[in-house]
């Protein structure tokens, strides 16, 4: 069957009124938590991840996939507004918007944001919906070997090359490797990792991981700081676009979104890189370049339109390869998992009912978004305003909800905070916090490829090295990690 | 990492327990992955990953220490751990409500690391914190337990209704 004539199968099932209103309540929380500084969809899934438990896999997928594109444009009105991204992807807007906020231009620079937003979620969507068949048809050439060398690269770029320090990501991502392996080898039945706790034997739950990382760790880290709330800007006058601003927001939009969705889409992932990209482009091609820095309107609506943009991406080799690019791609993915759906290429043929709802529930979600966004910006701006006491005590007591509350055992609670304290340790120490979730998921699924690609070879490991698919991507991995090292060496040796 | 070597020598002694913590982490994994049997019939045991992440960890452990020692990283704090009060007391909430959780409830046990969290955060009206934290605590048992299914457990307040 084509392309269309799913995506209107998936269409007709997320346009029932109980898909709508899951998408609606998705939408509503993402866009509540994206606003929140420092929470992000990664963190809400998680805490929602029980409830694969009680509703069906369609359901669920439309309330994540409201969240994760909520929080996106939540995120950009929090950095307009009081200038703290919630993330590095939204810096660049935190730079101009903030400016043009400063100035009273606020409903212009969340209004280009909005509006930028969809523009490029919808192009994004509209990617995912016309790459997904073509990659799985690529991926489904791919044998053990194939697969397991492509998380290699997946894991070298997500830690190695996005961060601030290669050495600093790596070790986050040993540390998700570590808490992988946690909990019964399902090959040999064996335990490993569990210090002969029982309750490890299971492994540790995700969203114990993420919760711990994400909640618990950034409380502690804003109360170890604990810097005085800052100042959000009043929007004076109407949220909307002159004539002149939708003139000079259009293109950058467009641009945006050719920067973000395929870098996006790439296996490494990452929205840092099509932001910068796309802020740079704007301002070479600005005719008054001057006023960038100032609260230039290309500024905010080429970086939002890429973020955007390479956040749909991200879903392309989630979906289609089963690859998290991000630490939310990672949650996401293990709850597909929890329903036993086994997530690869084969998921667009065995699970194509959901997967094509779940994209149609992306077009609907879109729109959704513009509308709570653009005329009911205020009732976000008064989230902004909740004061920071009643905020993180209210975040705590979720996080025990979420951990507690599925389990009723203490040592999940325990856990929890042995883990938060660790990701108050990473933040202070500035070291990544995503690859540690990403290692933790990734990790076992590349075990699996690893083990069935030598029982292919007869325990030969030069298979990795025979195919030559397999080959050019630990090549890649090799060379991402070790280029910048030997251009720092060659670089002081010229200084020397 | 050249221009920092002067400023930072006092700063580095929390870089160097991180790294401590990295390579205690990888012992860990080392100890561990004796305990692991060893299974004949298969190609890769069970234990061959586990000896990669333990030994990955080391490594990684024993660079951030020479990291370290070269006078660390930046980090993105603009000012040291000065905060030890606030910290102390989100701390005791959670300690407060590890050890209270299965005896009082979650509903009570949550109102207490409510109101210690925001004390942390600087607000000093108790009252008022404890009654918004012990409305939240309700309003989620009876929506998350009684409604979408969690399991939250009996307590003091919760046996009420």
């Amino acid at each position: 069957m084509d392309t269309l004539a799913l995506l209107m199968q998936g269409f007709a099932s997320a346009l029932t009124p109980m898909n709508l209103l899951w998408a609606l309540a998705g939408v509503t929380v993402g866009t509540a938590i994206g606003v929140l500084p420092g929470l992000g969809p990664g963190l809400t899934i998680a805490l929602l991840l029980p409830i694969t438990y009680k509703v069906d896999p369609t359901s669920a997928f439309i309330l994540f996939a409201g969240i994760y594109y909520g929080a996106m444009y939540g995120g950009s009105t929090t950095s307009i507004l009081i200038n703290t991204p919630g993330e590095s992807a939204t810096i660049i807007t935190a730079m101009e918007g903030h400016k043009m906020a400063k100035k009273g231009r606020a409903g212009a620079a969340l209004a280009t944001a909005a509006v930028g937003s969809f523009v490029a979620g919808t192009f994004g969507t509209l990617g995912i919906t016309f790459l997904a068949q073509p990659v799985v048809e690529l991926a489904l050439k791919f044998g053990p070997a194939e697969y397991f060398s492509l998380m290699i690269l997946c894991f070298v770029t997500v830690s190695a090359v996005l961060g601030s320090s290669a050495l600093r990501g790596l070790t986050a991502l040993a540390i998700g490797l570590f808490f992988g392996m946690i909990g019964i080898d399902l090959q040999s039945g064996q335990p490993r990792f569990t210090f002969g706790i029982v309750e490890l034997l299971d492994g540790i739950n995700v969203l114990i991981v993420a919760v711990g990382l994400f909640a618990v760790g950034e409380t502690l880290h804003l109360a170890a700081q604990r810097k005085t709330q800052e100042e959000v800007i009043d929007i004076k006058g109407p949220v909307g676009m002159t004539k002149e601003d939708w003139k000079r927001s259009w293109k950058p939009w467009l641009r945006g979104t050719l920067f973000g969705f395929p870098i996006g889409a790439m296996p490494a992932g990452g929205a840092e890189i099509p932001t910068f990209l796309s802020y740079y482009t704007e301002k070479k091609l600005a005719k008054n370049p001057e006023e960038f820095g100032h609260g230039a309107i290309e500024g905010v609506a080429g970086p939002e339109a890429a973020n955007n943009a390479s956040a749909a991406g991200v879903l392309v080799p989630m979906l289609t390869l089963g690859l998290p690019t991000s630490a939310t791609a990672a949650i996401m993915l293990s709850a597909f998992q929890s329903y036993g759906i086994n997530p690869g290429p084969q998921l667009l043929s065995t699970q194509g009912q959901l997967v094509w709802t779940l994209i149609a529930s992306l077009f609907i979600g879109n729109v959704m978004l513009l509308v709570l966004n653009l005329p009911l910006v205020g009732l976000w701006v008064k989230i902004l305003k909740i004061p920071q006491p009643l905020l993180y005590g209210g975040i705590l007591v979720f996080a025990t909800i979420g951990t507690y509350g599925i389990s009723r055992s203490v040592v999940d609670l325990i856990l929890l905070y042995i883990v938060g304290f660790m990701g108050f340790m990473m933040r202070r120490f500035d070291f990544p916090t995503s690859p540690v979730i990403i290692g933790m998921i990734l990790g076992p699924m590349a075990e699996q490829e690893f083990r069935r690609a030598m029982t292919i070879s007869n325990g030969d490991a030069m298979i990795f090295l025979h195919k030559p698919l397999s080959l050019a991507l630990l090549v890649l991995a090799a060379i991402a990690v070790l280029s910048p090292i030997i251009w720092r060496l060659t670089r002081r040796k010229a200084a020397a | 990492m050249s221009d920092s070597s002067s400023e930072h020598i006092e700063s580095t002694l929390p870089h160097k327990l991180a790294a401590f913590g990295v390579i205690a982490l990888g012992l860990a994994a080392t100890w561990q992955t004796t305990l692991i049997p060893q299974v004949l019939y298969t190609t890769v045991g069970p234990s061959v990953f586990p000896w990669f992440v333990a030994v990955f960890l080391l490594v990684l452990g024993v660079m951030l220490l020479v990291a370290a020692f070269r006078g660390g990283w930046a980090a993105d704090q603009e000012g040291s751990l000065s905060e030890w009060g606030s910290l102390g007391w989100v701390t005791l909430g959670l300690v407060l409500n590890v050890v209270l959780i299965e005896w009082i409830g979650f509903i009570l046990s949550s109102t207490l690391l409510f109101a210690c969290v925001a004390r942390g955060f600087g607000s000093r009206k108790l009252l008022r914190d404890g009654a918004i934290g012990f409305g939240l605590a309700l309003i989620s048992y009876v929506g998350f337990d009684r409604i979408l299914g969690y399991k939250i457990g009996t307590g003091l307040i919760e046996k009420l209704f």
